[in-house]
């Protein structure tokens, strides 16, 4: 049952920061003509005293955000990732990050989720940009349970965040809201001592389906739910490279700078496995659904499975227990 | 005529004066900073910080304070040396201005007693400031929120974004102040970048607009004190002031935008503020015995 999930994570957010709104006047949501995108359109009519409609201007929407934390506003300002990630990046960088105001920043339908509505509103280059300002906190949760339980731990978060969310409801990947789910602390969703997966947000579920697909082959594959990125569970990394004989990462962002970088910049320093970072490459996208995108860059489960492979095959670790497949 | 008691006009005056003395004394002993603008908005400093604003330096983050957000950042020595004429900060601490691992940076930061907002990339501060400003309508608050631009910041198109928010939210509380040297880093602003009419623009955005010779401090306080704070309105007040504003052979140079005096010319810029020291206390002192 926990697989026909059929509402979005955004819609999860919104409807949990209402909730949450409904008690509590100094949270506040500020949108960019997106309240419909976000999800926002029942928190802008049952509360609008609390909430801000900005119009097309995400430059000024992070400003206005910022001042608003600044004055003690539990602030969260929402809107497509693409946008907030790109046009109002220095006002993340100056106003919210470096100004250490502790606005938090939704970004919907991240990633390749606008999927044919092209590279303009994909965005596969905000978790290595971001990930670069000091102070700025990342999560991408990856199913509803997790969004819900990230939204309570967010209103009284006293740092920066920065949340990526997709467009479309995915499948579940935890069976309900006792996630145990903390910012800063990844999940082992699958114990193993073969190879490491790690994924994060949307990519998750495939990673937990492959590994999945590898313990039936016989294949010990960790999982883990690295929905931080920063700061990102640099414990639960290095003791993946020490007990484990290597690492796939799989995000749905661009393969330079984000989940795959992370991990990568700590295991080359402490540890040093064999690693496979999926992800997109350098280039601008297909034209395609998300699935259709995940699959032809091989960030679904069946490319998983067959890179984790491909990976153990290529440092001639148990051909027989692979099956030699590929 | 001023309709703030002469007396207390002579002694913002004096104060600006001295405010100009550290100023030109940081940029001359760090070798660096931005002497131009700085000197142009001693006066706004001055006059906000002594006489208009709800401040307390023993209480520096009390709720009720207003908030002024330095917007041109980089006219950061005047905002620096008239926190510590107010007693936000030392007074010594100017002295590490420029030096290795100072907190008083190139650009403000909270970091110093004082600052609001980190600052230094331009049009950022009014966006800012509507956040502000609609937090204290929100909480039913009366502190008031300033944002000092420059004119050659007026090219950020973000600062157009933040003006149309201000006057859609009413934000009757907000008051943005142009400092309106006429330079910016490559020369007159009309050549670099057409900013007139400014008043028009801002008037089409919902905006009170004033204009005020912003050198001349009875002429702030005046405008600052005679605002209208329930009208509905965001003000802006275009303050028309000199480059380099106190040093002669500075005043209305583009080139003294960031330009660090040698000794021969600090001496100089040092002896013309003492003069002008000289007269004020003169005239106080004169002014008490009547």
């Amino acid at each position: 049952m926990k697989n026909d999930n059929t509402i979005p994570c955004r819609k999860t957010f919104t409807d949990t920061l209402l909730e949450l709104a409904g008690q509590d006047r100094d949270i506040i949501a500020v949108t960019t003509d997106a309240r419909g995108s976000v999800t926002l359109t029942s928190f802008a009519q049952e509360l609008p005293d609390q909430f801000i409609e900005l119009g097309i201007a995400e430059q000024n929407a992070v400003g206005i955000a910022a001042g608003l934390a600044s004055a003690g506003k539990k602030t969260f300002v929402c809107g497509p990732a693409s946008f907030y990630s790109a046009r109002s990046l220095e006002q993340v960088k100056v106003d919210v990050a470096y100004s250490k105001n502790p606005v938090k920043i939704l970004g919907v339908s991240g990633g390749v989720s606008y999927g044919a509505l092209g590279y303009t509103h994909h965005s596969l280059h905000d978790i290595a940009v971001l990930r670069t300002f000091p102070g700025m906190h990342i999560v991408l949760p990856c199913d509803i349970y997790q969004t819900k339980k990230l939204v309570h731990e967010l209103v009284d978060y006293p740092y920066p965040v920065y949340i990526r969310l997709g467009r479309n409801a995915v499948p579940n990947v935890y069976d309900n809201e006792n996630t145990g789910f903390q910012i800063g602390k990844a999940a082992v969703l699958l114990e193993g001592h073969d190879i490491t997966i790690i994924g994060t947000g949307e990519t998750v579920y495939h990673c937990l389906q492959a590994g999945k697909q590898l313990h039936s082959r016989g294949i010990k594959a960790r999982i883990i739910d690295m929905h931080t990125l920063k700061p990102v569970d640099r414990n639960t990394i290095v003791k993946a490279a020490q007990e484990t004989k290597c690492i796939i990462t799989v995000e749905e962002h661009s393969i330079f700078g984000g989940l795959g970088g992370a991990v990568a910049e700590i295991t080359a320093q402490v540890h040093p496995v064999p690693m496979c970072i999926l992800g997109i490459p350098d280039e601008f996208v297909v034209h395609g659904t998300p699935l259709q995108v995940f699959k032809y860059y091989g960030i679904d489960s069946t490319g998983i499975f067959d890179n984790a492979l491909r990976l153990l095959n290529s440092i001639g670790i148990s051909k027989e227990m692979t099956g030699n497949t590929l | 005529m001023t309709k703030e008691n002469p007396l207390k006009i002579l002694e913002l005056q004096l104060q600006a004066e001295k405010i100009r003395e550290k100023v030109v004394d940081m940029i001359f002993s760090s070798k660096s900073g931005h002497i131009g603008g700085s000197l142009s908005s001693v006066d706004i400093n001055t006059a906000l910080y002594f006489h208009i604003m709800n401040i307390d330096p023993e209480n520096a983050m009390k709720e009720d304070r207003d908030r002024f957000i330095l917007s041109k950042g980089h006219s950061v020595e005047a905002l620096y040396a008239v926190l510590a004429a107010r007693g936000f900060i030392r007074d010594s601490l100017l002295e590490t201005y420029g030096q290795f691992n100072s907190v008083l940076e190139g650009h403000p930061t909270k970091n110093v007693p004082g600052v609001e907002h980190n600052s230094g990339a331009l049009g950022h501060g009014l966006s800012v400031g509507v956040g502000m400003a609609i937090a204290a309508k929100m909480d039913n608050r009366s502190y008031r929120t300033y944002v000092l631009m420059g004119d050659g910041e007026q090219g950020e198109g973000s600062v157009y974004e933040a003006a149309m928010s201000a006057s859609h939210y009413k934000l009757d509380n907000l008051i943005a102040i142009i400092d309106r040297n006429e330079l910016q880093i490559s020369g007159n602003t009309e050549e670099v970048m057409m900013l007139e009419p400014i008043r028009e623009r801002w008037e089409a955005f919902g905006w009170e607009v004033y204009d005020v010779d912003g050198n001349n401090i009875g002429t702030l306080v005046d405008n600052f004190a005679s605002l209208d704070f329930s009208n509905k309105k965001p003000k802006l007040i275009i303050a028309h002031t000199i480059k380099g504003c106190g040093i002669s052979f500075m005043e209305s140079l583009a080139s003294w935008h960031h330009g660090v005096v040698n000794e021969k010319q600090y001496e100089e810029a040092i002896s013309e503020i003492n003069e002008r020291i000289k007269n004020l206390r003169a005239k106080i002192t004169e002014y008490e015995k009547r």
